[in-house]
């Protein structure tokens, strides 16, 4: 349904305007009545991260394995092609038999590259 | 009411802050993301002329270029891996072996 | 639902039926050359389907036709000799996969899309299929740090210079209401452009990107750096493939979009041409690594066909044809010439390594002449030609003066195309430098070779062939 030119948005979304304000009031409320009503008597074990006795080692931030990056790769590959799912599948009434035999070559040609990830041994993980 | 012209203002100004991004960044993945503010200005520009207009092909062009974009950064992030196993850094400024 | 005339895509079709069986042969087999035997053997039977295959399909947005038939006859043949050329320059540095060839083959589906494109939906994802290929061939040599540094520094620019297209694209959307080339076209003709400075943004913002990818000065910084670091086979390939496909995409753009409007971009173009000429030729001069060198010279190139699409006629843009086929055999021959160097003598890719060639093989330095000649253009050779006929396009169209500066410029270029030629055969060796022809690259360069020949002395019936193309 589309709107005539110029007069498109935002009629309905005073709802979402209203949630974002009262969340945004309530996540800083809380906080702020944290601060306020919480005794507050700091000594050096309770500041340190691990209150367990066990002394930090080494930097918070650490560097990831390269096998996290192969993965997440093939993940942004194989996830965004789901995009292409969506309008096959509202618009699936009216296009019927030859939608379906695309669509269903689509996911044959994508099969083949995950089987061709596959045997590569891109999922091996050791 | 909002008009055509605040969405063409809009794409216009983050395509231009992502323009900035890939020219000022030294990093390459800020350049990477930087390319993806670019597309994303070109989505919205895309989408709101689309609607203007009263016809499709702009929503088909969106998604393509979503799917254009990850396949972008997929293999974006891979020359990345290659450039720290190769070169030991992440910054454009290790390139340097071929000039002139 | 009605089905879709699927005839006209019948080539990208059994391309693709080929990439996939690549794909999962490669799974199973371990000696990779009969993959590239086997993407010859495709390449060769998809040529001859593309000439049966005619007609416009998908609502306009896909056209076979004559002019696209003619750059896909290009892009296969291209793919062909790379495939060829590649198998004992990767074996050297073991890095044959199998990838590489899916990678070549997926790259010339790209540019097949591209020449067909009816719409600029299909022009862009041709384009993306096209350069995402290629970025990865140019980095396919893993280990090392050369092939690397090339294809980042490719990925970056052509990403960037993608985001600009896409954007020009969004533009010419918005003012026009269509993305099919020829409605934009109607559209424009209609309403003229001195009055719609988006439409203006938009123009420059096309210039701009096909200038990236077809390497034209002011955007040519990234293609000595990325012709230099890849390896020499997909080098071979992207100073072919893509270019033609830019120019394809140019030719059809500017001829259906803009007509009406050939006088405002071609005074964008023709400083544009002037500039990548003189980069290309005088940049040229100061190379010693012959891979630098004829990126340049390909820059240079560039800039010539340019003038084709300048002189925005029929004659013109047949002439640009026509350079883009000859120029696709005298670049491969050169390029096979300095592979053949690499596999067999271990030289490297300075020119200095190519003193004395003409001692231990003759044959080899000869041919290397007649190319280098074809290349600065000097007759009988198809270089001459083609240049020939660019220039004559060009001052029918009304630029005499641009057809002199392009001959000044041309002139230049003997000097360093025959500096490879005075170390071939002036100089002593300082080591012997020993090649056999008896192998598939020297049977492929004497096949190219002779062709430049063939061409030079019988340009006809190619010329015809382009003609026919346009009409």
């Amino acid at each position: 349904m589309l709107n005539e030119p110029g007069t498109y948005l935002p009629v309905g979304y005073l709802p979402i305007l209203i949630f974002l304000g009262f969340s945004f009031v309530f996540g800083l409320g809380s906080l702020v009545f944290g601060l306020l009503l919480r005794p507050r008597r700091p000594y050096a074990e309770k500041l340190s991260p691990y209150e367990s006795g066990i002394a930090p080692e080494g930097e918070p931030r650490q560097k990831f394995s390269v096998k996290y990056y192969i993965i997440a790769i093939l993940f942004v590959v194989f996830d965004v092609e789901a995009v292409f799912l969506y309008p096959w599948a509202v618009a699936f009434d009216m296009i019927g038999l030859y939608g379906f035999v695309e669509m269903v070559l689509f996911i044959f040609i994508l099969v083949i590259g995950y089987v061709y990830a596959w045997r590569k041994e891109a999922f091996v993980w050791d | 009411m909002v008009s055509l012209d605040w969405y063409v203002v809009l794409s216009l100004i983050i395509f231009f802050i992502g323009m900035f991004g890939f020219l000022s960044r030294r990093n390459i993945i800020m350049m990477l993301i930087s390319i993806e503010l670019m597309l994303n200005a070109v989505n919205i520009s895309f989408v709101a002329y689309s609607h203007y207009i009263g016809d499709m092909a702009g929503h088909i062009m969106v998604f393509l270029i979503i799917a254009v974009a990850a396949s972008e950064a997929a293999i974006g992030l891979a020359l990345v891996i290659l450039m720290v196993r190769n070169k030991e850094t992440i910054f454009v400024d290790g390139l340097k072996e071929l000039k002139w | 639902m009605q089905v879709p005339d699927l005839i006209p895509v019948v080539p990208e079709i059994l391309m693709t039926i080929l990439v996939l069986s690549l794909l999962v042969i490669d799974l199973f087999i371990k000696q990779k050359e009969y993959i590239a035997v086997y993407t010859v053997v495709g390449s060769l039977l998809v040529i001859i389907s593309v000439f049966y295959c005619t007609g416009v399909t998908f609502k306009g947005m896909f056209v076979a036709d004559s002019y696209s038939i003619f750059f896909k006859m290009i892009f296969l043949i291209n793919v062909i000799f790379a495939a060829i050329i590649s198998v004992e320059y990767l074996k050297k540095r073991a890095s044959l996969y199998g990838e590489y060839y899916v990678l070549l083959v997926f790259a010339t589906i790209g540019m097949m899309i591209m020449a067909s494109a009816g719409n600029l939906i299909v022009l862009y994802l041709g384009l993306e299929l096209m350069a995402l290929s290629t970025y990865v061939l140019a980095g396919i040599i893993r280990t090392d740090g050369l092939s690397t540094e090339a294809a980042v520094k490719y990925f970056l620019l052509g990403a960037f210079s993608s985001a600009i297209l896409l954007y020009g694209i969004s533009l010419l959307y918005g003012i026009t209401g269509s993305l099919d080339i020829r409605e934009i076209g109607l559209y424009i003709a209609k309403e003229g452009i001195i009055n719609n400075k988006l439409l203006l943004l938009g123009l420059v913002f096309f210039i701009t990107s096909f200038g990236f990818k077809i390497a034209a000065a002011p955007f040519h910084m990234w293609t000595p750096d990325v012709y230099h670091g890849a390896p020499t086979s997909i080098t071979a390939f992207m100073s072919v493939g893509p270019k033609a496909a830019a120019f394809a995409i140019f030719g059809r753009v500017f001829m259906i979009v803009f007509p009406a409007l050939s006088g405002s971009w071609v005074n964008l173009l023709i400083p544009i041409a002037i500039l990548t000429m003189a980069v290309g030729n005088i940049v040229a001069l100061a190379q010693t690594n012959i891979k630098r060198m004829l990126a340049y010279s390909s820059i240079a190139h560039a800039g010539y066909a340019l003038l084709g699409i300048i002189a925005a006629s029929n004659e013109g843009l047949s002439a640009m044809m026509n350079y883009m086929l000859i120029y696709l055999f005298m670049n491969v021959g050169a390029f096979i010439l300095v592979i053949m160097l690499n596999n067999q003598a271990k030289v490297g890719d300075s020119i200095h390594d190519y003193r004395g060639l003409s001692k231990s093989n003759p044959l080899a330095a000869f041919l290397m002449l007649i190319i280098m000649f074809s290349l600065t253009g000097i007759p009988p050779t198809a270089g001459f030609m083609g240049k020939l006929y660019l220039f004559m396009a060009v001052v029918n169209a009304g630029y005499g003066w641009l057809a002199v500066v392009a001959v000044i410029f041309s002139a230049i270029s003997a000097f360093y195309y025959l500096r490879i030629v005075m170390f071939m055969f002036m100089n002593e060796s300082i080591e012997e430098v020993k090649l056999s022809l008896v192998d598939v690259n020297g049977l492929l360069l004497i096949i190219v070779v002779f062709m430049v020949l063939f061409i030079g002395v019988n340009p006809q019936p190619f010329v015809e062939l382009a003609r026919l193309a346009i009409l």
